[in-house]
């Protein structure tokens, strides 16, 4: 009974991966024999469910690459907590995705084992940094996958693949066992074709954990029953300083579309202010940059990964192994992280970030006054050509303009597919809400869902492979 | 600020980076670049606003994180040596420390 979804997703894997890239290590073995454990055993809420795992999550018996040469088929001996949890659910593991090295960058490109493909159009983009996840819901290959957002690298390429992508609550999910990029805005998130199913496996992995501290003590409802009812009376915030420039028509006029549908629910729609959101690339790419340059000191050759050769002493062993294992876009960050925490420097950029980033989080708590929820584009243009923005970091720094103040400020967001562009490529919107409202989100999403069912399927999927 | 080709060598030391001249040329005016896209903050007035310190929500802040002080188990020797690139004699091997 449970062989034949796991069996179905690991040919799918095998079949697809020459044409998309999307998975890293595919593990036909574990999973078929995990299959076969859960025949006879009590069932869990999960059980039999196939489900891909990005490449900086830790699953014992697999690798864990983050996508770079310097750890390149490392083994964690240890399970990350949220594989805890979804194993005691009866989820069925059947490999992990490729990403971005480090978990940096919007586009996948920055991953040391080539670029995932966009099944919608393989010369295109399927946004970074959780690509290879969220490429594998949209082509069919699994039904949920995990990623994780740290300045919305779950949300950005939901919404350029065609799937839902959710970024809870800072605390809401463990970090324990996810490869730390910026940890004050790292959060696991999910990626699934329905909002019914962000939802279960949503209850199932978040919650209290004791590994890490920063996980907060707030009950875990159950989010699938928090999806019935309707809409009437909720209030929807509308940013319209947000939808202007450098915004791509069709995405606008998509998203514009979506507040009508919500009016037609019985939403009221409310104007709302993010006054220092134009500020949040540039907070953003401080604090992210000065968490990971200290994060990713631990990377040095000595307990774990690749070491460079012919070393004469350890510092230089240090240099030599951080510059032949780091891809360009990590040494860059890990620079940049490095100048704006250097003497003389702090002040001036670190704790200035620090300030406009309470100034971010105070503008969401006034505009929570309004509303419910917050409505706005995911990104600002559907997929992107591979190769169009490598050469020009802040260019693809500046994909992430939507997304971003959602890790800044703590708060959860949810994206979901709204349609195409005349160029075939999806196109999806972003609810933002208060701190804990994940049912309000996945409710809103699910009533969308309801009415405007996302249908379409890309070029390249399972089914007709 | 003009940041130059030195800055940016000092920082790679700094990072324990050894990059080579062509890298630090490309870096240089991209850093540049994003560092001066990043100073449009100081167009902000924050006299007085307190710097937001960790993601923490304020439900967050209010989780007790503390657990009893007790002895649990742990990697052992051998599982933490296992994925080392020099490992020896139940060591990290690693070049010499003082030349």
């Amino acid at each position: 009974m449970f062989r034949e979804p796991v069996e179905f997703s690991l040919n799918a894997a095998e079949k697809l991966n020459d044409t998309l890239n999307a998975f890293l290590q595919i593990d036909r073995e574990g999973a078929l024999r995990r299959a076969d454990e859960l025949e006879g055993s009590t069932r869990g809420s999960l059980s039999g469910l196939p489900v891909a795992i990005k490449d900086n999550i830790c699953v014992k018996g697999l690798q864990t690459s983050c996508g770079s040469k310097i750890l390149g088929a490392y083994h964690p001996p240890y399970n990350a907590t949220v594989i805890e949890r979804l194993y005691n659910a009866g989820a069925v593991i059947i490999g992990k995705t490729n990403c971005d090295e480090f978990a940096m960058g919007s586009s996948n490109e920055n991953s040391a084992f080539g670029p995932v493909r966009n099944p919608w159009d393989t010369s295109k983009v399927p946004g970074g940094s959780s690509g290879g996840s969220a490429a594998a819901v949209a082509s069919g290959i699994v039904p949920v996958a995990l990623g994780s957002d740290t300045g919305g690298s779950v949300r950005q390429p939901a919404s350029l693949c065609g799937v839902l992508g959710l970024k809870p609550t800072y605390g809401r999910n463990s970090r324990y066992g996810l490869v730390a990029f910026a940890s004050s805005l790292d959060q696991v998130g999910i990626f699934a074709r329905k909002a019914e199913d962000v939802a279960q496996v949503l209850s199932v992995i978040a919650g209290r954990d004791p590994h890490d501290a920063t996980t907060a003590d707030v009950p875990v409802p159950d989010y699938k029953k928090a999806l019935s009812g309707d809409l009437k009376g909720a209030r929807i915030g509308f940013p319209s300083a947000l939808f202007g420039k450098g915004l791509d028509s069709e995405v606008a006029a998509a998203v514009k579309e979506v507040v009508e549908v919500y009016k037609e629910l019985g939403v009221e729609i409310v104007e709302v202010e993010l006054a220092h959101a134009s500020y949040a690339i540039a907070v953003y790419y401080i604090i992210a940059t000065a968490e990971a340059s200290s994060n990713l000191a631990r990377f040095d050759g000595v307990r774990y990964g690749f070491r460079a050769e012919d070393a004469a002493e350890l510092r230089q062993m240090y240099r030599k192994t951080r510059e032949e294992g780091f891809g360009p876009e990590v040494k860059r960050r890990i620079m940049l992280g490095t100048y704006v925490l250097s003497a003389g420097y702090y002040d001036a950029y670190y704790r200035k970030a620090q300030q406009v980033r309470t100034l971010i989080k105070n503008d969401f708590t006034t505009a929570f006054k309004q509303c419910d929820a917050i409505i706005t584009p995911t990104a600002p243009t559907p997929a992107f050509a591979l190769g169009e923005k490598v050469d020009d970091p802040l260019a693809m720094y500046l994909n992430d303009i939507y997304t971003v103040t959602a890790n800044l400020a703590g708060i959860p967001g949810l994206s979901v597919p709204c349609g195409l562009s005349s160029g075939r490529l999806p196109i999806g919107f972003q609810l933002l809400g208060p701190y804990w409202s994940e049912p309000t989100l996945l409710k809103m999403a699910s009533e969308y869902e309801r009415v405007r069912p996302f249908t379409e399927r890309p070029k390249i999927n399972a089914e007709e492979s | 600020m003009p940041i130059s080709e030195n800055d940016i060598a000092k920082v790679a030391q700094l990072a324990h980076l050894e990059l080579p001249d062509d890298e630090l040329k490309v870096f240089v005016p991209q850093i540049t670049e994003i560092v001066s896209y990043v100073e449009q903050l100081n167009a902000l007035d924050t006299h007085g606003v307190e710097p937001a310190l960790g993601g923490l929500t304020p439900d967050g802040e209010k989780t007790d994180s503390s657990r009893a002080d007790e002895v649990q188990a742990c990697l052992g020797q051998r599982t933490a040596l296992a994925e080392a690139p020099a490992a020896a004699e139940g060591h990290f091997r690693v070049p010499k420390v003082l030349t």
